[in-house]
């Protein structure tokens, strides 16, 4: 089982990196956990799963792409 | 469909023009309301030099594809033209126009500020602005009516 997880902006700098991958794991709040060597997670990160917004217990399967960002604010 | 992201900067008044020009349905459409973002050199600290502009391509690219198709279907448009700049970005210079053409003001005038106020609120863009100070990332941007506020 693999899981890529990705970091952006302020987020990818406060963690330290920008890219993870993960061998198992059942929710994106498991895949911050293990990504971040269960650092404390801000209230504020958005998550998505395969380029679309989901939530943090939203189950995470083989194969897919789960990113953790701030607050946009493009515009 | 008309939206992307550009990493190279953009003229919006050449980008509406061509689109307009392309529409090729003149007696069609009777409004045009268009939205232009751009950067200036104070935020709330002065003396911003530039900014660096994110994205999460492919979402990103997604998204702005998925707001033209709600605008569409939300108001009855002509056409619409959504495009938003990433990477090294200054004052001065465009950083999103959205443009929409209608028969009538109102579906261009209300497809338009609903574009942008989305934009802002869920497309994966994120600004980090160069000062005196050095560099910062922008934490949120100012309310938008889908907090349900004023902007």
């Amino acid at each position: 089982m693999s899981i890529q997880v990705k970091f952006f902006a302020s987020l990818r700098d406060k963690i330290g990196k920008s890219e993870v991958e993960l061998s198992s794991v059942e929710t994106t709040g498991e895949a911050w956990d293990q990504a971040t060597d269960n650092a404390p997670r801000p209230n504020n990160v958005l998550v998505a799963i395969n380029l679309e917004y989901a939530r943090f217990d939203d189950p995470v399967e083989d194969g897919d792409e789960v990113a953790f960002f701030p607050p946009v604010t493009g515009g | 469909m008309s939206n992307w992201v550009s990493e190279h900067d953009i003229d919006p008044w050449q980008l509406i023009a061509r689109q307009q020009s392309e529409l090729n349905q003149a007696g069609q459409f009777g409004a045009t309301a268009t939205f232009i973002g751009t950067m200036r050199d104070f935020s709330d600290r002065k003396g911003l030099s530039k900014m660096m502009l994110e994205h999460y391509p492919a979402m990103t690219e997604q998204y702005l594809q998925k707001l033209e198709q709600l605008a569409r279907e939300q108001w009855p448009l002509l056409d619409c033209l959504i495009v938003h700049r990433v990477g090294e970005i200054y004052p001065g210079d465009a950083i999103v126009v959205i443009a929409c053409w209608s028969a009538h003001r109102r579906a261009a005038l209300d497809a338009c500020n609903w574009l942008i106020e989305e934009l802002k609120y869920r497309a994966p863009f994120w600004k980090q602005e160069f000062g005196p100070e050095g560099a910062r990332w922008v934490e949120e941007n100012t309310d938008g009516h889908s907090q349900g506020k004023k902007s």
